[in-house]
């Protein structure tokens, strides 16, 4: 629990860095979002076995994170993080896909392990540029966005609130977790006590919660998102949306890496 | 709304588990008062508060405030007129920088760019946590978090202002601050504390809650010299009402 806490505590700074103030910070949270979407459905489109073209993609999220001044190591970690999820949807591929698809010398390596590789590349890139994309926007500058690019109101809230709910809900899970070993003296929990512990833990979760959405209330809030900064989509955005989206379509249609690599070895493909 | 009046008429209050919190409360409050309601823990205070902003609905009873009575309709209006400081300041906080959380409200308002940024400062200026503003409310001290909590209910220029508690756990410079604070605040103040020396000091008026019911309501040396009314709400003199017990010297 500790560390799942604290792990969780660490995703409160990612919303920290979005009050960052560089030129990507003060871009229009649409363009943002509108460039990591063309980017996600890129690198989703890519096929089953593909996996150098891939690696071109890398450039987004490692200018996003230059330019946004994050810091590396924690992106990097918060990657590590969640992509244990894509080597589970992964892991079976190698044992049930056993067709060797290329042959580097004597080494032939399986249609498995290169899906495999695929998936796990593929989740690099999209948690990747997730990720970044709230460190250098922030969640509500997201849900704002998503709103004016066409979600409901509703549901732009709704995500809003979910977003914070996750917080309330660890820290309060944390809060009666320290109560727990306070008491326990060292022992282990008793499913009957986890049970309770779980129950109380939703009820205070939601009281919290409504208690949370009566401080948004008395402070006039309406359903309205406010971000510190009023950005418009002005021409830079526009920039900095077709730029990005280009680059992605043209890595989509062409095979950057083995181009480099059939010119430096001067065999082609 | 030229008038701050706070009235409540018979008010009662039951939660959903059947306990009553408020039997039958009725008061009335003028513009400008200075008024503190005190009473033992679960005596119904922190529920009373609730009610002033429409965050729990009366089981009976009715509230007005100014002019309007409290219903749905006049909600936002109210909720724009009585700035609420909540007993515990983890329930106010949810903004990722102490800068946003107290900049909320003034946006929801309409402002923007520097009157919001004005606001924020001269908010966080008044309750001493200027040099937070960057910091992520979760990381402060339960005091700091307490300050916060009051700037971002200030930053919204509240015509009445109602605290739960607003100087528990605040250490004795900053209670000093939050006193001249209130003491300045020119218009109608409601607050409840179990800082009797605070309540001696800041205000016109005291109104004793037991049991969910008011059991005394005047001016506070009137409502601190009456020793049995005391005792029977199981509330205490104020300290600088009682003898000095290392000099021995007898005040009041
Ligand atoms: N959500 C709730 N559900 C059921 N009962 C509640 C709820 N909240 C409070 N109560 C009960 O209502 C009564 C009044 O509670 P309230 O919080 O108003 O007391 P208080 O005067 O603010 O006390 P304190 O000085 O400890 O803050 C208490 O007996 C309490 O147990
Ligand atoms: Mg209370």
């Amino acid at each position: 629990m500790a560390s799942i806490d604290g792990a969780l505590l660490d995703f409160k700074r990612l919303d920290r860095l979005a009050t960052g103030d560089t030129a990507i910070h003060r871009l229009d949270p649409r363009a943002k979002v509108l460039a990591t979407l063309v980017f996600v459905v890129t690198v989703v489109s890519f096929g089953k076995y593909e996996v150098t073209p891939l690696v071109p993609f890398l450039i987004f999220p490692v200018a996003m994170v230059a330019l946004g001044n994050l810091p590396v190591a924690y992106v990097i970690k918060k990657i590590a993080l969640l992509c244990p999820f894509a080597l589970v949807v992964g892991i079976f591929n190698p044992i049930f896909d056993r067709e060797v698809l290329v042959q580097i010398g004597s080494l032939g390596i399986t249609g498995g392990w290169l899906s495999f590789a695929s998936i796990v590349m593929r989740s690099i890139l999209t948690v990747g540029a997730a990720i970044v994309l709230v460190g250098v926007t922030g969640f509500p500058g997201v849900c704002l966005a998503l709103e004016r690019i066409g979600m409901p109101r509703v549901f732009a809230v709704q995500l809003l609130f979910l977003y914070r709910y996750i917080f309330v809900l660890t820290d309060e899970g944390s809060r009666m977790e320290r109560a727990r070993k306070l008491r326990s003296l060292g022992k282990k929990m008793e499913p009957g006590i986890f049970g309770s512990l779980v129950g109380h833990l939703l009820l205070r979760t939601w009281q919290r919660a409504e208690r949370i959405h009566m401080a948004m209330l008395a402070r006039g809030f309406t359903g309205e998102f406010h971000t510190r900064r009023d950005t418009r989509f002005g021409g830079r955005e526009l920039l900095f949306l077709l730029g990005w989206s280009t680059l992605f379509i043209i890595l989509r249609f062409l095979n950057l890496s083995q181009l480099v690599g059939s010119l430096v070895t001067g065999i082609s493909p | 709304m030229s008038h701050h009046i706070v009235e409540v008429r018979n008010l009662r209050h039951v939660y959903p588990d059947g306990t009553v919190a408020l039997r039958d409360v009725s008061f009335r409050i003028t513009h400008g008062e200075s008024v503190a309601i005190i009473g033992a823990n679960g005596a119904g205070k922190s529920t009373l508060l609730l009610h002033l902003n429409g965050f729990l609905t009366p089981t009976a009873g009715e509230i007005r405030i100014g002019d309007y009575p409290l219903t749905k309709a006049t909600l936002p209006e109210i909720r724009r007129t009585v700035g609420m400081v909540f007993q515990d300041p983890d329930d106010q906080l949810f903004m990722p920088t102490v800068y946003d959380d107290v900049a909320f409200g003034p946006l929801n308002l309409g402002l923007s760019g520097t009157d919001v940024e004005q606001r924020v400062k001269d908010a966080l200026e008044k309750v001493g946590a200027g040099h937070l503003q960057e910091k992520p409310p979760y990381n402060l001290s339960g005091g700091e978090k307490k300050r916060v909590a009051i700037a971002t209910v200030l930053s919204m220029s509240p015509d009445i202002l109602v605290m739960d508690e607003p100087t528990d756990g605040l250490d004795p410079h900053a209670r000093r601050q939050l006193m001249a604070l209130l003491r300045e605040f020119s218009h109608t103040r409601i607050f409840t504390s179990h800082d009797l020396d605070m309540v001696l000091e800041l205000c016109s008026r005291v109104i004793i809650l037991h049991e969910g019911e008011v059991r005394g309501d005047g001016p506070p040396l009137e409502i601190f010299r009456n020793d049995e009314l005391l005792a029977r709400c199981r509330l205490e003199k104020p300290l600088s009402m009682q003898g000095c017990p290392v000099c021995g010297g007898k005040v009041s």
